[in-house]
């Protein structure tokens, strides 16, 4: 067939069309995307005031984020894979004040175990939370927003329950030891939350689970026909989340040496700001830890320098909400790209 | 080569629930083959992918793969060194370079880590072993639909399979890209791949294709060796009568009267250039071109899909704001756009809904929609159109490709456009439907509105009064009515067939 459109085609199309432009890879240079933020917020920051940078403060800062960090980076585990978990806020008070009220013997506690069970129970809560989650949302196919959702509700309204809207004084020593040790002089919490965030990094980057995380987020079916057992991940990353939520908890409880009836309440709309200030699309398979961890850092070293800079407490509220805003406007300049 | 078929379907019968999806159906392809499935929407085809692919289980009959009996359903390893598939939706995953889409789940690890070096050097050793000029480390969601698909092809053969499913692989494609993926599957099947390809478009089922298989309603019609079959022979296969020869076309249009729709200067960096042209009410004009050409991005910019820098668009006597789709609407624009699925149907909302989404503003008082108002206006449109449909209420994605295709355009059509531009309006579509589409394109014509189809798909272009070729963003080339097909492709390739 001369006459095939094929054929003039293909005598048409003599030179190749020549290779695509070689590529830097853009994923990283979003990850880096909040760098300059943070620089600019640092010397802004030491001009307010010279505290700023020094040793201690710096400590205090990264103190302070360490217990939200931790939820931050549960969720953007989850964000990878594709889902949201809302109930993390909650399991983040849930979890310690249930160790808190079955260990502590007095008041509207129970005591009915011993101290050292403590820190067990709070991961155990937080594999059960996690596990409940999955169960509804993997298992039986229920919206994963509005579960976490009504999870968070009641959760929260558990631990209102338990502890009679009190706070939870006198507990055992190792709950505490975590939230006031100091490990080569840096406190453990800052050393848990920087190996966990590097671990989860190498967790995401370089192992095939990780990598599955991310197919999942990108295009469940495409997973699956990879030969990727979508539910079996999407189970473990649930749960694990809860477990870094309930150690969280743990960090803060430890820190405060008391669990009060609204710990975490209001932490999950500044993780979800870090998170996607960070780069992690709420729409999965987008996003990394680093990204994450640069999104909470920042937006706590702007808390910091407001206080310093001696902003009366009352507009903290309001200036966090524009912060987190601005924020978003600078990544999304930075970054070049839209956000879901 | 071996003459054990590849593939020997025997008597399959699939059943879903009350619908008999196949009816004691045979298929055998031998290896090295290009074979060709070629069949009406319905006809089957899905179902015995899905059988081919161990997605399902025939309810009897027999299935041999190279002799052998098909594995169970859940030994997925067996059957992706047998089979693979490259469907029509992607099974890419955007945010991860092809590099690592290649080997998901299989990256080469030590000690738990993803060794990404041995990865790319791997991927890149695959891709260049299939001949495809892909850098591994690309986000794979920056790929063109022909790379994606290349890169789709390449993996399936890296599990080991040398029979490769293609359904549907040049309904999102370009002529040029059609040519180079018809270039790869040639060179492949140099190599000892066999390939089943399922299309809607004979000319293709001709230009690449061995031996054809088509089915009919569930049934296998018949086998034939392609060189031997005639085209009406085929086309009356699938349709069970034999086909219609295109009745000769009288042109409609009112060359006398004021234009319908003139475009003068048009540019848009860096799509296109000083495009000038007119429609006369009642005319009919193709704007062909290549992928790449710009024909769309004009049409885009006639719809207010997207504002050219500079350049004017009058529709009738007036000049819709550019940039703006209601202004298009309001002006008497109708549109099929591109891709039904991303910009023509909201697929969980009825076909009422969707047939009268752009009229709204006709359905009722002030803000308020009128449901009786809508469902009659959308009653009308769906017997105007045929549209086959158990009634208005149905949730669009419920129905069959041609039949969507139908909707989006009864939507179209709704306003009573004054100009109708069309996109690669079969796109997808059945032989009949894409008749059908067709036929309802020249009544809005022989009514007074003047027709703009931006296509590369000739049986498209075969009902236009004039044919204006782009290439490279400009229009190089008018053919009038009465062409040779060769013309057409030769000026949508920029080739002089005279020189």
């Amino acid at each position: 067939m001369p006459e095939s459109p094929t054929a003039l085609r293909a005598e048409a199309q003599a030179a190749p069309a020549a290779g695509p432009p070689r590529r830097i890879a853009f994923a990283r240079v979003r990850d880096f995307a909040l760098v300059p933020g943070i620089v600019a917020i640092a010397v802004v920051g030491q001009l307010v005031n010279p505290v700023f940078l020094q040793y201690d403060n710096v400590i205090n800062i990264l103190q302070t984020m360490s217990e939200i960090a931790l939820l931050v980076l549960a969720q953007t585990l989850v964000l990878v894979v594709g889902k949201m978990d809302l109930s993390l806020e909650s399991t983040f008070g849930l979890a310690p004040g249930v160790a808190a009220w079955l260990t502590i013997g007095g008041g509207h506690s129970l005591g009915l175990l011993p101290a050292w069970a403590a820190v067990p129970v709070v991961l155990a809560v937080g594999v059960l939370v996690g596990a409940l989650n999955a169960l509804l949302i993997v298992r039986f196919g229920l919206s994963g927003f509005v579960v976490t959702l009504g999870m968070l509700i009641v959760l929260r309204g558990l631990l209102t329950g338990i502890s009679g809207g009190q706070t939870f004084f006198g507990m055992p020593a190792s709950m505490l030891y975590l939230g006031i040790t100091l490990w080569a002089g840096v406190p453990a919490s800052i050393w848990i939350c920087v190996l966990l965030f590097a671990a989860g990094a190498v967790l995401l980057g370089h192992t095939r689970f990780g990598r599955s995380l991310y197919a999942i987020g990108g295009n469940e079916d495409a997973a699956k026909a990879a030969g990727i057992r979508t539910d079996r991940i999407v189970w473990i990353v649930l749960i694990g989340a809860s477990v870094l939520a309930a150690l969280g908890g743990l960090l803060l409880s430890g820190r405060l040496a008391s669990v009060a009836a609204a710990q975490g309440n209001g932490y999950i709309f500044t993780v979800f700001a870090a998170a996607v200030i960070g780069g992690v699309s709420l729409n999965g398979g987008r996003g990394t830890l680093f990204g994450a961890f640069t999104g909470i850092l920042l937006l706590y070293m702007i808390q910091n320098v407001l206080t310093l800079a001696g902003v009366p407490a009352q507009w903290i509220g309001a200036l966090n909400g524009t912060i987190i805003l601005v924020a978003l406007v600078m990544s999304r300049i930075t970054s070049g790209k839209r956000q879901n | 080569m071996s003459t054990v078929p590849v593939v020997e379907a025997r008597q399959v019968v699939k059943r879903y629930g009350a619908t008999v999806a196949l009816d004691h159906a045979d298929l055998t392809v031998l290896p090295g083959q290009t074979h060709a499935l070629v069949g009406r929407n319905g006809a089957g085809k899905s179902t015995l992918v899905s059988l081919l692919t161990g997605l399902s289980e025939p309810d009897s009959g027999s299935l041999l793969l190279n002799g052998e009996p098909a594995p169970g359903l859940s030994d997925r390893d067996k059957w992706r060194s047998l089979v693979a598939c490259v469907y029509q939706r992607s099974t890419i995953i955007p945010d991860l370079s092809v590099a690592e889409n290649l080997f998901l789940n299989r990256q080469e690890t030590r000690g738990g880590f993803v060794r990404w070096p041995a990865v790319r050097r791997a991927a890149a050793q695959l891709l260049e072993r299939w001949s495809v000029e892909v850098d591994v480390r690309r986000p794979a969601g920056e790929l063109g639909v022909e790379q994606r698909q290349f890169v789709e092809i390449a993996r399936a053969l890296s599990f080991g399979a040398r029979f490769v499913i293609l359904d549907e692989p040049t309904a999102q494609l370009d002529g040029g890209a059609i040519t180079r993926l018809f270039g790869h599957i040639a060179e492949l099947q140099r190599h000892g791949v066999t390939f089943l390809f399922i299309s809607h478009h004979l000319q293709e089922v001709y230009e690449i294709c061995d031996t054809v298989t088509v089915y009919r309603d569930a049934r296998h019609v018949l086998t034939a060796p392609v060189a031997a079959l005639p085209k009406a022979d085929l086309v009356a296969a699938m349709t069970g009568e034999n086909a219609v020869v295109a009745a000769e076309r009288f042109s409609s249009a009112r060359l006398g009267a004021p234009p319908a729709l003139r475009v003068r200067e048009l540019s848009l960096a860096p799509s296109y250039c000083d495009v000038s042209f007119d429609v006369a009410p009642g005319e009919i004009v193709g704007l062909a071109g290549a992928g790449g050409s710009g024909k769309t991005e004009v049409a885009e910019t006639l719809t207010g899909l997207r504002e050219a820098d500079s350049g004017t668009i009058t529709v009738g006597d007036r000049r819709p704001r550019p940039g703006d789709v209601p202004a298009a609407l309001a002006a008497g624009v109708g549109f099929v756009p591109e891709d039904r699925h991303r910009q023509g149907l909201v697929p969980e909302m009825s076909v009422a809904d969707n047939t009268t989404l752009s009229v709204m503003d006709r359905l009722g008082p002030g803000i308020f929609v009128r449901a009786r108002l809508r469902d009659r206006l959308a009653g009308t449109m769906i017997s105007r159109l045929e549209v086959k449909t158990p009634g208005p209420e149905l949730a669009v994605s419920a129905l069959s490709g041609g039949n969507q295709q139908k909707v989006v355009m009864a939507r179209a059509l709704a306003g009573d456009p004054r100009l109708l531009v069309l996109i690669t309006p079969t796109a997808g579509v059945d032989v009949r439907s894409k008749e059908f589409l067709l036929g309802k394109v020249s009544e809005a014509a022989a009514g007074g509105t003047a027709v703009l189809i931006a296509s590369d798909e000739l049986d498209d272009l075969r009902l236009c009064d004039r044919v204006l070729v782009m290439v490279h963003g400009r229009l190089t080339t008018l053919i009038p009515a009465g062409w040779q097909d060769r013309e057409v492709v030769a000026a949508m390739e920029g080739v002089d067939l005279d020189a």
